[in-house]
């Protein structure tokens, strides 16, 4: 039982109570660079969870063989090896999303969420909860990933998904996209409006 | 490597709560960079890109070893940094533990392996730019840090952030509005 309701914290806090974005403040670089539209940003977000999920299961399986100097070298080839497998596997099957994302998916390797995660838990606990935690770190990245491309995309682009969704007749009437939602430094402050509602409910989160 | 190509967030963001350790960090991710640019670049001349092995004799003109490029880059700079580690331990005890756990981070700045990308994007015609760019954009990242550092420092004292903006809210809307101010510079040309 006790098993049962830890796998499920540790599935579902990293969604909201301890998101490595806003939270644990890791991951942010490809938050800004690929969330200019929605569709790289949810391949970006599957892909991190793929390699996330993987990455901890293999290092929770090696982590009683590994020596502690040289700890973060093993770390960073495992993730190197998945990150080559899942730029391969883009490359092939979402070219344009993948060209898109150009050297950001090389940059999985050094995304912080990654490393903290095998720093902070992988090496510390099985291979099951393990496999949870990047599922959930990884979904909890991904949502932010998607929300932010969502408001950047629709306000810079008008479009969502490649699809017009702003009406013609908007324009007529003298609206014109955000030219600076498309540039990053937006996505800054977008992610600081989503902590500033997120700590608005959770007092506890707050610092001074 | 901040304001305009938004690498080195992460440590940016989380440790520039005051001046000096984010002074020491930017040093770091200099030596850092000035170090593992042209080892990567000649990795990448010599050894990984297409053709590059025909040094070793007319018949391995045709090995392309480009999609082993990511995992060594980062060989490289996680050996590095463990190098460097060690040898500031050696030498210099007094910088290693004001330094303290951010050398061992530096591995996993994205400014660092993202140098090493943008340079193999870019086609650096010489290992003397490869050092120069990791001089430029490391100097570049140290200044940024520090001015965010310098401003958080102030933040205190001269104003009145609402409670779920301080810390972290503040930061990121800080680097925006510092970001769209670099932006003014993009138009210029040398």
């Amino acid at each position: 039982m006790a098993d049962k309701i830890k796998a499920k914290e540790v599935l579902f806090n990293p969604l909201s109570k301890n998101n490595p974005v806003v939270v644990q403040i890791l991951g942010i670089c490809s938050v800004l660079a690929v969330t200019a539209k929605l569709e790289p940003s949810i391949v970006m977000g599957v892909s991190v969870i793929a390699v996330l999920a993987f990455a901890n299961v293999i290092i929770s399986l090696l982590r009683n063989t590994i020596p502690t100097n040289i700890r973060i070298i093993v770390q960073l080839v495992v993730v190197a090896g998945l990150v080559v497998i899942v730029d391969q596997v883009l490359k092939a099957y979402a070219y344009d999303a993948s060209k898109q994302l150009s050297v950001f998916i090389g940059l999985i390797i050094t995304n912080c969420i990654l490393m903290g995660r095998l720093e902070a838990f992988a090496m510390a606990n099985k291979p099951w909860p393990s496999f949870l935690d990047g599922v959930g770190n990884g979904i909890g990245y991904a949502v932010i990933l998607v929300i932010v491309g969502f408001f950047r995309e629709l306000l810079g682009s008008g479009t969502l998904l490649g699809y017009q969704v702003i009406p013609q007749s908007f324009y007529n009437a003298g609206y014109v996209n955000n030219g600076l939602m498309i540039l990053p430094p937006m996505a800054l402050i977008l992610v600081a409006c989503i902590i500033w509602v997120q700590r608005s409910y959770n007092k506890d989160l707050q610092e001074d | 490597m901040i304001f305009a190509y938004f690498l080195g967030m992460c440590s940016f963001i989380a440790v520039s709560k005051n001046v000096k350790t984010a002074f020491g960090l930017g040093v770091a991710v200099t030596f850092m960079l000035v170090v593992t640019l042209p080892v990567n670049y000649l990795l990448q001349t010599y050894v990984l890109s297409a053709g590059a092995l025909s040094w070793l004799g007319p018949e391995y003109a045709d090995v392309d070893l480009s999609f082993l490029s990511l995992i060594m880059f980062i060989a490289v700079i996680a050996s590095m940094t463990q190098l460097v580690e060690m040898t500031v331990e050696k030498y210099s005890p007094a910088l290693y533990s004001s330094l303290g756990i951010f050398l061992p981070l530096i591995a996993v700045n994205c400014a660092i392996l993202g140098g090493s990308l943008f340079m193999q994007q870019r086609d650096f015609p010489s290992v003397w730019t490869a050092v120069c760019a990791g001089g430029g954009w490391g100097l570049g990242w140290l200044l940024a840090i520090t001015a965010i550092a310098a401003i958080r420092e102030r933040l205190a004292t001269y104003s009145n952030i609402p409670k779920p903006l301080r810390g972290v809210g503040i930061t990121f809307i800080l680097t925006a509005l510092m970001g769209i101010a670099f932006m003014s510079f993009l138009g210029i040309k040398i």
